[in-house]
Formats: structure tokens, C-alpha cells, sequence
């Protein structure tokens, strides 16, 4: 009772910060246009001629995620480190002297942006799969139903994507917390996240390519996505989505301790 | 008592655009964590390379082919039908017929009809029957027509249309010293010149015959992710065989010596009453990587790039946004009030040192990386030094350019944040869309790599497409749209379009 009644305000607090700050209602929009444009963009790309074509059409209308993550790792970072970049951090810490209160409040702020901002981009996404997929032959002749949310794959597939964009909103604000410096700590966050499939197109042994798939946050938190060939991922898709949360939890705990035991 | 008024050691303004390069190379210079940056990123370039990515068996068996006389490695396997031929002479003959056999993908086998594209025979002048000798040779195609090729790279086109009874084809070769001359005819009357290649060194007496090869069947998958095939042959059916000397006997010979695992008895030549039926499978051409090749380039020792590449954007963004968040920019103005030139001594700053971290550990890691996967038994296709020196200065220029445009976009933005994941998603997401991971068909893949950013990493590739081998000339097998420079260049045009706006708001705005 005694730590709701401390989280109230932090989190009053921190929801007015964010609400306030300029940038915050532009990077949500950037989530959503980036999501469903290249979502939309890579759909109309895509073409399935015939059956067996090997696309996965859950993949291929939410690949907008791919760039709309981005957007989210520029929020999360700047939930904080803009804090450090002002100067704000001291009176925030503070008006809230229990440092750990401030950060989950800040992860509840944040994942509530990111969970209302990525419900609205994957919708816009499905939306787009929905109108643009069947006339590239995504056709239940070619062995692709409609898509449709009632499917439970593809609910698997555009749920886990919201879920998949607010753990990386926690890792970046996680990694921002541990680093601090904002240009720093989004060049981690977007290392982390684009480097290993980078690295691991290079690798020509299979076992280990597949091992490299299993660590990655987005290798193996994009197995979520998947509907079709589901035997052949190198890892199930909630297995695959544990691994984000698990690199998210060690992230913000990393962050956490830092905040805790070092002076700001 | 007479008091010296104090005077400063410093000369007096105005200040040139050499001292602002010196006042901007002491901010650098001087904040620690910029220059562990800029160090580290050359050493995340070097260790990438060392990771052992790659393994092979290359060191446990030879894997090296034969090299043709460029020095390029090259596909030389065929059926030839060959006798000597002392000093000068002409060979003319007349093919009526091209067909092929095409091994079947399925486990059963077996063999069914089915002519590759550039399947061919046709007659050749060669220094030697071993593999990568000199040659020039004039040939009938599976759906190229005629063609004049020598020295494995060279290709010329002749008469079109494929070859039949009732539309045979007449093929002569001319030697005159080193230089060999092809010809051909719908007729046997009218002749066309259709090249003329000179083979230095050809020796005095030089093998001439018949020849027919075939190179392997490739089927792509719709997504382009999976690639199969199988061996081919390919049968010309020769005759009107005329020699301007004295002919013996032919012989035939099975160049390279491997059956490509088709059944046996499918190679060889038969004769009679003046036809000649020879078949054969391989190809004489250059050797390709990707799909159809085996191997690896030395741009898979650069992967550190993209580590690289991050820490300099962040170098490179925050050497302007810093300055804004310590409202040490004003000072800056101060001092030089010319706003563009302020930015432009940055941009150069900024660009010398991340060229020179890049330079340094893209060298070490194309000469070490090369070392580490021979070593670990990966086959690396031969490039000439410059050809690497050229991947190496080029991958430098792309993290240098790279630099720069974080450092426009900080000035534009005014957030380090922002600016590093802009030039971050624009070179690294198309890279992944197009190259490391293609989600999207070559088309499209094909206009990121030209557009985008990300086309500089064309700089990166060391490999040519050949139109006269089939392959999948794809960027995921390290083919680009673009040539090396002209995918640098894309990346200029972005960086000046960034350093331009940058100038353009400085100007305009309050700093």
C-alpha cells in the first residue's frame, strides 16, 4: 500500500513530463507511419505466384516493425537521457529520493505509449495486408486464407509484434539508463538490434547460424511473427519473444542497479 | 608606476579557415571519450574480420581451380575433338544441330531433354589442353546464337537464333600468329567477321578442334532464397569439316577430366561419314561466386562495418549536438561568425579522423580476415591488390561520408539521438532488407541498393557479373546494382544533400 501510494505521484509525474515534452506525440506518430508504411510498402513488393511460394504473409505485412522499433528505441532513450542531457534527472530524483520507483515508472509510462502507438501501427498493418495481399496471389488457392485476427496465428503474429515493440522499449530505456548519454546509448540499443542478423548472414556454419538466431533480440523476438513453417524456426515464437523480454529484463536491471548505486 | 596593459600571445583576426580546422581538430581531439570512440570503432572493424565465420574444407583438400590468363579464376571443363596445328591455318565447319540433357533434381535422377542457355559447341583454337590456357573459339549457343569468346571474359555476339537442320550454322577460325579471328555464316558462302582476339604467346603449334560443353542447370526458388540445380551436357552434331593444312588424326579428350556426375558414357565423340557427334558438360568462362560458385569474397572479412559504422555515427552526430547541449555553439559563432565555414571545418574534422580510423581497420581486417578464413579452410576468391585497395580506402570513404552526414543531421536536428538513428536505420535497415535478409524480390532490392544510402556498400563488392555465365546476380550472393564508385557516389549525393540543409538552417535560425 505504502509503495502505491509512492508510485502514484512518480508516475503522475512522469506522465506529465512525457506528455508535456515536445517530441513525444511526433515519435508516436513516427511508430505508426513507419510501421505501416514500410509494412504497406514491403506487402506491395511482395508477390506469391504460385502455392509453395514460401512467403509468410504475417512476416511480410508487418515488416514495418523492422523500422518502427527504431522509433521506439528514440523514445525510450529519451525518456531518459533527456533527462541527464538537461540536467532534470536531480529534480526528479528528488521529488522521488527511491530511484528504482522512478525508472518503473518510467517503464509504465512508456510501455503504455508504445502498447497504444504499436496496437494502432500492426493494425494499420494487418489493415494493409488484408487490402493489398490478395491481389499478389496471396490467395487460399495458393494456400493463403484471408487474413484475418480471428486466425489464431495471426493474432499470435500481431499481438506478439505490439508486445514485441514494448519490450524494446524496454531495453532501450534500460540500456539509456545504464549509458546515460543519448546519441550513445540509441547507437547501443540499434547495435543490438541490427548487428546480429547482420553477422549472422555471414556465418556459413548452419549450427551456428541458428545459435546466433536463438541469442538476438530480433531474430529470435521476430519468431513471433511467424504463421507458416513454424518446424523450421530456430526457435518457437513465445520461446522467441522470452529471449527480447529476457535481454528488456537484464537490460532494466543493469539500468536499475546503475541508477541505484551511482551518483547522477 | 607604469602598468603593461595585458597583451594577448594569440595574432589578431581575422581567422582563416586553416585555424577554424585547428580550433575544431582540438575539440575533437581533446574530449576523451571521442577518440576511445573513434579507436574502438577500428578495432570492432579488425575483430569482426577475425571471427571464424566461415569454415571449409579447403585446407584439408585443395580447392583451388584452374586460373585463366587474366589471372582470374575460371570454369574450364569440356569435350574436345583436337589435332595440332603448326604455324598459321583456318578451321571451318557447319553445326546442324544443338541438344542437351539436363540431370533431373529429383532423388530418382536420371537424365531428361532440356538445353541450358549457355550451353555450347563450336570450334576452338587453344594453346594447350590444359585447363586455363589460352583460346580463342566461335560457337553455337543454347539460346545466345552465335558467339566469338576468348580468354575465358571476352564475349561477342554473332548471327542470332538457335540451330536446327534446316538453319545450320557455318563457324571458321583463322590463325595468324597471335591473332585469331572468327567468322560465321547462315550459308557457308557469305561470311561475317564476327571478332578478332589476340592471344599473346600463343605457341607455335596450337591444339585446334571441335569442342561442346554445358554449364550446370539453375533453378531459383520464387522467394530467390534456394537455389537448385544440377549438371547438364550438351551434343553438337558437326560436319563440312575443313582444314587449310594437312589434317591428322582427331583425338578426344575429356578437358578437366571430371564426369560432373552424369551417367557414364554420356561424355565423348563419335564418327562417321564425315559427322562428327561430340559431347560435353562444364563450361570454359570465368568462375562465379553465389549461387552457382562456391567460396567467399574478402568483403565477408568487412561485417565490422556496421559496428563501425554505428560508433562513428554517434561520433559524428554528437561532435555538433554536444556543442548545442553545452551552449558552447555560440562561443563557436563568436569566434566565427561564418556559419557554413564553421560547419564545413567540422565536416572536414570529423570525416579525416573517421576516414582514418575506418582506413586502418578495414586494412588490418581484409589482410588478417583473409588469413583467418584460408585458415579455418574457406575458399576466397583471388582479387588483385587493387581491387582490395580499392575495398579498403572504399569502405573507409563510406564510414568517413557516414560521419558526415550524422554530423549534418545533428546540425539539422539539434538531437545526437535522432541523428544517430537516422543514418543508422538508412544504411543498416536497407542493407537488411536487401542483402543480409531479403524480404523483398530482386527488383525492388535491386532499386534500394540504388537509392538508399546503403548502395555505397556496393564499394565493398569484389565481384563482376559475367551476362555470358548464368548465375543469380543477386546483392545476397555480394552482386549490386550499381558499380563500386557509383554506389560511393549515391552516398556523396546524400551526404551533401544533409551538409546542405544543415548550412542552409544554421543560417536561418537562431543557434
Amino acid at each position: 500500500m505504502r509503495r502505491a501510494q509512492w508510485a502514484a505521484p512518480a508516475l503522475h509525474a512522469e506522465w506529465t513530463k512525457v506528455r508535456t515534452a515536445g517530441g513525444t506525440l511526433w515519435l508516436l506518430l513516427g511508430v505508426i507511419a513507419a510501421t505501416v508504411a514500410v509494412g504497406a510498402a514491403v506487402t506491395a513488393a511482395t508477390r506469391c505466384p504460385a502455392a509453395g511460394c514460401g512467403h509468410d504473409p504475417a512476416r511480410v505485412s508487418l515488416a514495418g516493425v523492422d523500422l518502427g522499433q527504431a522509433v521506439v528505441a528514440v523514445l525510450a532513450v529519451l525518456m531518459i537521457s533527456g533527462e541527464y542531457g538537461t540536467g532534470m534527472i536531480l529534480l526528479t530524483l528528488t521529488a522521488t529520493p527511491r530511484r528504482s520507483t522512478v525508472l518503473v515508472a518510467k517503464a509504465i509510462v512508456l510501455t503504455g505509449l508504445v502498447l497504444v502507438a504499436g496496437t494502432v501501427a500492426v493494425l494499420g498493418s494487418v489493415l494493409a495486408g488484408r487490402l493489398i495481399l490478395p491481389g499478389h496471389g496471396f490467395t487460399p488457392a495458393h494456400g493463403y486464407p484471408l487474413l484475418s485476427l480471428a486466425d489464431g496465428a495471426y493474432l499470435r503474429a500481431a499481438a506478439g509484434s505490439v508486445l514485441y515493440l514494448a519490450l524494446v522499449g524496454l531495453l532501450g530505456l534500460g540500456i539509456a539508463t545504464a549509458i546515460r548519454d543519448s546519441a550513445a546509448a540509441i547507437g547501443v540499443v540499434l547495435g543490438v538490434m541490427y548487428l546480429f542478423p547482420v553477422v549472422t548472414a555471414t556465418v556459413s556454419n548452419p549450427r551456428w547460424q541458428r545459435h546466433l538466431e536463438q541469442i538476438a533480440p530480433m531474430s529470435a523476438g521476430l519468431a513471433i511473427q511467424a504463421t507458416t513453417g513454424l518446424r523450421a524456426l530456430p526457435i518457437s515464437p513465445w520461446a522467441g519473444i522470452g529471449v527480447l523480454a529476457a535481454w528488456s529484463t537484464g537490460a532494466m536491471l543493469a539500468g536499475g542497479l546503475l541508477l541505484q548505486f551511482r551518483d547522477t | 608606476m607604469i602598468v603593461t596593459p595585458y597583451q594577448s600571445p594569440l595574432r589578431e583576426g581575422p581567422y582563416g579557415f586553416a585555424d577554424l580546422l585547428r580550433a575544431e581538430w582540438t575539440k575533437f581531439r581533446t574530449v576523451r571519450g571521442w577518440v576511445i570512440a573513434v579507436l574502438a570503432a577500428a578495432l570492432l572493424i579488425a575483430v569482426f574480420a577475425l571471427l571464424p565465420t566461415q569454415q571449409g574444407s579447403c585446407n584439408v583438400s585443395a580447392c583451388t581451380g584452374p586460373v585463366g590468363p587474366g589471372g582470374e579464376q575460371v570454369s574450364d571443363s569440356f569435350y574436345f575433338v583436337h589435332q595440332p596445328l603448326g604455324g598459321n591455318g583456318s578451321i571451318t565447319v557447319r553445326v546442324t544441330s544443338l541438344t542437351g540433357q539436363i540431370q533431373r533434381i529429383t532423388n530418382s535422377g536420371g537424365m531428361r531433354a532440356g538445353l541450358v542457355p549457355w550451353a555450347k559447341a563450336g570450334i576452338i583454337i587453344t594453346a594447350s589442353t590444359r585447363q586455363g590456357s589460352a583460346y580463342a573459339a566461335v560457337m553455337v549457343t543454347g539460346s545466345h546464337g552465335v558467339r566469338m569468346q576468348d580468354d575465358f571474359t571476352q564475349d561477342v555476339a554473332g548471327l542470332p537464333g538457335a540451330v536446327t537442320a534446316a538453319a545450320p550454322r557455318w563457324l571458321r577460325l583463322t590463325r595468324s600468329g597471335d591473332t585469331v579471328t572468327g567468322y560465321d555464316s547462315a550459308d557457308g558462302t557469305h561470311w561475317t567477321r564476327v571478332g578478332t582476339a589476340t592471344l599473346t604467346g600463343l605457341p607455335a603449334t596450337a591444339q585446334v578442334g571441335l569442342f561442346a560443353t554445358s554449364p550446370p542447370y539453375l533453378q531459383t526458388s520464387a522467394s530467390e532464397a534456394s537455389i537448385s540445380g544440377g549438371p547438364s551436357a550438351a551434343t553438337g552434331v558437326f560436319d563440312h569439316v575443313g582444314l587449310t593444312w594437312h589434317g591428322g588424326a582427331w583425338v578426344g579428350l575429356n578437358v578437366g577430366g571430371g564426369n560432373d556426375g552424369l551417367p557414364a558414357g554420356t561424355l565423348g565423340f563419335s564418327t562417321g561419314a564425315g559427322t562428327f557427334t561430340v559431347t560435353g558438360s562444364g563450361d570454359i568462362a570465368p568462375a562465379v561466386a553465389g549461387g552457382a560458385g562456391i567460396g567467399v569474397t574478402i568483403t565477408q572479412t568487412l561485417v565490422g562495418t556496421f559496428a563501425g559504422l554505428i560508433v562513428l555515427a554517434v561520433v559524428g552526430a554528437m561532435f555538433i549536438t554536444a556543442e548545442y547541449r553545452r551552449h558552447l555553439f555560440g562561443v563557436t559563432l563568436m569566434a566565427s561568425p561564418h556559419r557554413g565555414r564553421v560547419l564545413a571545418a567540422k565536416a572536414v574534422v570529423v570525416g579525416a579522423v573517421t576516414f582514418t580510423a575506418g582506413l586502418a581497420g578495414a586494412a588490418i581486417a581484409v589482410v588478417l580476415g583473409q588469413r583467418v578464413l584460408r585458415g579455418n579452410g574457406a575458399y576466397v576468391y583471388p582479387v588483385s591488390a587493387l581491387t582490395q585497395v580499392r575495398v579498403i580506402v572504399g569502405t573507409a570513404a563510406v564510414l568517413a561520408v557516414a560521419a558526415v552526414i550524422a554530423l549534418a543531421i545533428g546540425a539539422i536536428l539539434r538531437r545526437g539521438v535522432a541523428a544517430v538513428a537516422v543514418v543508422v536505420v538508412v544504411i543498416v535497415l536497407p542493407y537488411l532488407f536487401a542483402v543480409a535478409a531479403p524480404v523483398l524480390p530482386a527488383g525492388p532490392t535491386d532499386w534500394l541498393l540504388r537509392l538508399t544510402p546503403a548502395a555505397a556498400l556496393a564499394v565493398q563488392q569484389t565481384l563482376v557479373q559475367y551476362p555470358q555465365v548464368t548465375n543469380t546476380y543477386i546483392p545476397y550472393y555480394g552482386y549490386y546494382p550499381l558499380p563500386p564508385w557509383a554506389g560511393l557516389a549515391v552516398l556523396c549525393a546524400w551526404a551533401a544533400l544533409a551538409l546542405g540543409l544543415a548550412v542552409f538552417l544554421l543560417r536561418r535560425r537562431d543557434a
